[in-house]
């Protein structure tokens, strides 16, 4: 019988009822007297310099409040980015400075020249086209190779090269991993493309500045997944606010992504600009200008050697990677193909040795930085791709050798090559669950119905792990993170038993409103609907680094873990005292306080109003009041993993692919809400199958994005998808954290790619185009029929 | 300037808007009727779905001035009278039809739109009906189910399969 509350419950979310009816609070839905309209000029060309910026016809036109240019902007800081990566040589990465806006040079198409402010949007954008920018084109700096030969003109003029990084890991198995391949039985070469995308969160981001002149207090409004990290960068790096006259808040948030982690040079203008024209400043972004201002995803361009010995074994894997990090270094790019990528790169499987190599190069594109899964799923696609090639020229079943290689249970703690400890894991079990719910046994026969009607069908292995709860904050920090990556959360437990959990993580469409209060409910044994959690605003929730990488259940709900046990000790020394007991002989259980082993209880009501009201209280040995916090710093990642395998037809004739079944087998650890969790690898999966066939963030030749509206950039929709079958039975606890939670938010992005690519290659060689090793993503139509024709 | 008077939700509504005003722009900044959402600028997201006259219309493709004398039904009316959610709302409760809630709106107005001219649709007409509407949060599974549940077919009750 599943449960109906408590932890591994599938409640229905409590904040759907006012999504559903239209109360839901988006940033968008703010609005404060008398606040102006901001609307940004930006840049046409990919690359120019500025030689003039003429604003004075468009500040007399009507409604024109304030126009600002990067000159207003002297003393401010620039943008700032949160991680800083040492290059293979010992050197830190070449940084950047990233004007709020564009000072002497535009970057990139979407690049903000100018802030225009007016009382009304419309009054704003009239106003922007009559501001005169005179520019000179420069060349475009776009494609990543020819971007670090000598003579390659500059992004920005003040660095050395184009080149942010030279990344090697390990360094020192350099050497030993080129020897190895030189004398491996079979190497296994493959080149690819992880293509360029736009996370696309359905809410465009919005900024609302807002200044109180009385106080010197300032509030930003944001579509943000992390309004302290928000409020960190801007007030300490750009604004010069401190943290205590600077308030961040995030309300309801639609979507994100990744995309809405980043600190945003339009958060800081319009808080900026607030102080500067005294009255609030409104800026929405329109889908448009997402396209070029938000920052992308992906955009590596690899070389992966897996080298086998003459029993299949994996003995060695190199791989060659030029990373796109666009104009300016975004918040947390330079650790997106680094730390998040190679550390992932032995997967599940026991290769001893790996050499990893990223180049981080700058072009005139919009910054790229984590997208959902961010770097995980680099590693995860080139890796999964090349063992299924692998297979094929071996002539070994892909799964076979998959099981051949992976780490066996018994083998955890299983430290890779690439400096992480996995701490749990059962990869055969998966891959079998995962081979079981697509009825391998039963592919044949579904092939052969295929080609009766013409078609050609094609089965798809991947298998991924990732690295979630990004942790611990002490070794992060050597990695080069100018942040720490704790969480926090306060329980707040009121007189009469209610409680307010603040927490410093934010949901984004995650649900934590329900599944928040199912953890706090299953340790204090009380109704769920006597809790509510507090998210989202940085003048009532302690601390927190946010949402993103998985981390919210396992980082931010151990926090939450770790302040309820707080209250539990507290609340029975109070317990005991009402009972005249020894504090060690209390328990409590179902909501009540009992002496072990009597009848004697007291409810939870009782204690907590004693708490407040302490008359009969044990005032010499507590302090009155029942409010805890706690900052949890996880000791390690944790390490979800799990089958991702599809089946797909492809139609020779067009080269279109339909994707007929698709199932996903994942070890999550523990869960708390299977229904949310189902729902987060729904939604994973479809961005993996958007990457894989249809999505594509594409420039031309001079830096204008060719794929800038939903016409051209091909979002996926109901019709272009089946159901999906997933499932998380498979179960090997997370062993360091309380709750044994590993997270689930980007499992799908991760392994589904390469489980499609696999199976339209399958579909190819089945049907006798043995020629077709690769096909860049997306696999469109044009992209598999010229493949299997070329 | 323009006045304009329209029926939204059943409530008698008037007000002064620009010609190039949207419907959407006097939903939400006039009347603060919120709910309804703006997710593109190319009339392909349907964040922005309304009713008028009964017929679904994406609101960021029609001027206000335009619904002049309409009746507009949006998200914020389609509640039971008592306050309870619909059929069609309740069901994506149940299903787990949404996430972040933003795509929400304009999928309930398409959903009941849906159900008016094809009460039993096949799953493959329900996909195929949602065309117009993008979520990126939920990879239309559990919308698809809750349209199903609503129109009263049966559908596995958890949330997974
Ligand atoms: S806002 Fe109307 S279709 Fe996107
Ligand atoms: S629920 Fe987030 S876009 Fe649909």
């Amino acid at each position: 019988m599943p449960k109906d509350s408590g932890i591994g419950a599938s409640p229905k979310r409590r904040e759907d009822v006012r999504f559903l009816t239209g109360k839901g609070q988006y940033t968008d839905d703010i609005n404060i007297h008398g606040q102006a309209y901001a609307h940004f000029l930006r840049s046409e060309v990919a690359h120019g310099t500025i030689n003039g910026i003429d604003t004075s016809a468009a500040a007399s036109m009507p409604g024109v409040v304030q126009i600002l240019t990067a000159k207003d902007f002297e003393g401010v800081g620039g943008v700032p980015c949160g991680w800083q990566v040492t290059d293979r040589h010992g050197e830190a990465m070449q940084e950047p400075k990233h004007p709020v806006l564009a000072e002497g040079k535009v970057r990139h198409v979407g690049d903000p020249i100018a802030m225009v402010i007016a009382d009304t949007l419309e009054q704003a954008r009239d106003a922007a086209e009559a501001i005169d920018v005179d520019i000179t084109e420069l060349e475009p700096v776009m494609d990543m190779k020819a971007a670090i030969k000598d003579g390659a003109t500059k992004v920005h003029d003040d660095l050395i090269s184009n080149l942010c990084y030279d990344w090697g890991f390990v360094e020192e198995n350099r050497e030993a991993v080129d020897e190895a391949i030189k004398s491996a039985a079979h190497v296994t070469t493959l080149e690819l493309v992880n293509n360029r995308l736009v996370a696309n969160p359905m809410e465009p981001r919005v900024a609302v500045g807002d200044y109180a002149p009385g106080t010197d207090d300032y509030t930003l409004y944001t579509t943000s997944q992390n309004p302290h990290v928000i409020r960190l960068l801007m007030g300490a790096f750009v604004l010069g606010i401190p943290e205590h006259k600077l308030r961040v808040v995030a309300p309801d948030v639609g979507g994100g992504f990744g995309a809405k982690i980043y600190h945003y040079a339009e958060e800081a203008a319009c808080t900026f600009a607030a102080k500067q024209c005294g009255r609030p400043v409104k800026w929405t972004s329109s889908r448009s200008e997402a396209f070029i201002s938000d920052a992308h995803g992906r955009d590596h361009v690899t070389k992966i050697e897996l080298a086998l010995d003459a029993d299949h074994k994996f003995t060695a894997i190199r791989t060659d990677t030029y990373a796109n990090m666009g104009a300016y270094l975004s918040t947390f790019a330079p650790s997106i193909p680094t730390w998040l990528h190679g550390t992932l790169m032995a997967g599940n499987y026991t290769t001893p040795l790996i050499y990893v190599n990223v180049k981080a190069v700058f072009t005139n594109t919009t910054p790229v930085d984590a997208y959902r899964g961010a770097g995980r799923p680099e590693a995860t696609f080139q890796l999964e791709r090349v063992i299924d090639k692998a297979a094929r020229e071996l002539g070994v079943d892909p799964a076979d050798l998959r099981r051949k290689n992976f780490i066996k249970p018994d083998q955890f703690p299983y430290a890779t090559p690439v400096a992480v400890e996995y701490d749990t894991g059962d990869y055969d079990a998966t891959l079998d669950k995962g081979m079981e719910m697509i009825d391998a046994a039963g592919f044949e026969a579904r092939a052969a119905e295929s080609k009766a009607k013409g078609k050609l069908r094609g089965l798809g292995i991947a298998h991924f792990i990732e690295a979630c709860g990004i942790a611990p904050s002490n070794l992060v920090g050597q990695l080069g993170a100018r942040a720490g990556l704790y969480e926090s959360a306060t329980v707040r437990v009121n007189a009469t038993g209610s409680i307010s959990v603040m927490t410093g993580s934010h949901s984004h469409g995650q649900g934590h409103e329900t599944s928040y209060p199912q953890v706090v409910a299953e340790m204090l044994g009380i109704d769920e609907s006597m809790i509510d959690i507090v998210h989202g605003d940085t003048s009532k929730t302690p601390m927190g680094m946010g949402t993103y990488g998985s981390r919210s259940i396992a980082v931010g709900g151990s926090a939450m873990v770790r302040a309820t046990e707080k209250i539990i000790n507290k609340a029975k020394k109070i317990a005991a005292h009402l009972l005249e007991a020894s504090e060690a002989d209390i328990e409590l259980k179902d909501g009540a306080f009992s002496v072990a082993g009597t009848d004697k209880s007291v409810a939870w009501g009782d204690v907590t109003l004693a708490a407040y009201v302490p008359h009969n209280y044990p005032l010499e040995d507590i302090e009155p009041g029942l409010e805890e916090t706690a900052f949890y710093d996880p000791s390690n990642f944790t390490y979800p993993a799990g089958a991702y395998i599809c089946e797909v037809e492809v139609d020779p004739e067009t080269g279109k692919v339909d994707v007929l079944k698709f199932v996903a087998a994942d070890d999550f650890g523990n869960v708390i809400n299977p229904m949310i969790v189902y729902g987060q690898v729904h939604g994973g999966v479809a961005q993996g199958i958007g990457q894989a066939l249809l999505e594509n963030c594409a420039y031309d030749e001079n830096g204008q994005l060719l794929s800038g509206s939903y016409m051209d950039y091909t979002m996926p929709r109901a019709d272009d998808l089946p159901m999906f079958d997933v499932d998380h039975s498979c179960v090997t606890p997370c062993t360091h954290n309380p709750l044994g939670v590993k997270g689930c938010g980007e499992a799908g992005a991760i392994g589904t790619p390469p489980a499609i690519v696999n199976g339209v290659i399958d579909a190819l060689h089945r049907a006798g185009h043995t020629h077709v090793s690769h096909i860049d993503m997306p696999l469109t139509p044009a992209r598999v029929w010229a493949a299997m024709n070329g | 300037m323009t006045s304009v008077t329209m029926t939204v939700n059943g409530k008698s509504v008037s007000g002064d808007v620009e010609g190039r005003t949207l419907l959407v722009q006097f939903l939400r900044d006039d009347l603060k009727l919120t709910g309804t959402h703006v997710g593109c600028d190319t009339s392909q997201c349907g964040a922005c779905q309304v009713h008028v006259d009964g017929k679904a219309v994406k609101a960021c493709t029609m001027l206000a001035a335009e619904a002049d004398g309409a009746d507009v039904k949006t998200i914020e009316g389609m509640a039971n009278a008592d306050g309870s959610l619909s059929v069609i709302q309740q069901a994506f409760q149940d299903h787990h039809g949404l996430q972040c809630g933003f795509c929400t709106p304009g999928m309930v107005m398409t959903a009941a739109a849906l159900l008016k001219e094809n009460p039993k649709p096949t799953e493959a007409e329900v996909r195929h009906y949602l065309e117009g509407n993008i979520c990126r949060c939920t990879g239309y599974h559990n919308i698809v189910k809750a349209i199903l549940a609503a129109s009263g077919q049966e559908v596995t009750q958890i949330a997974a399969e």
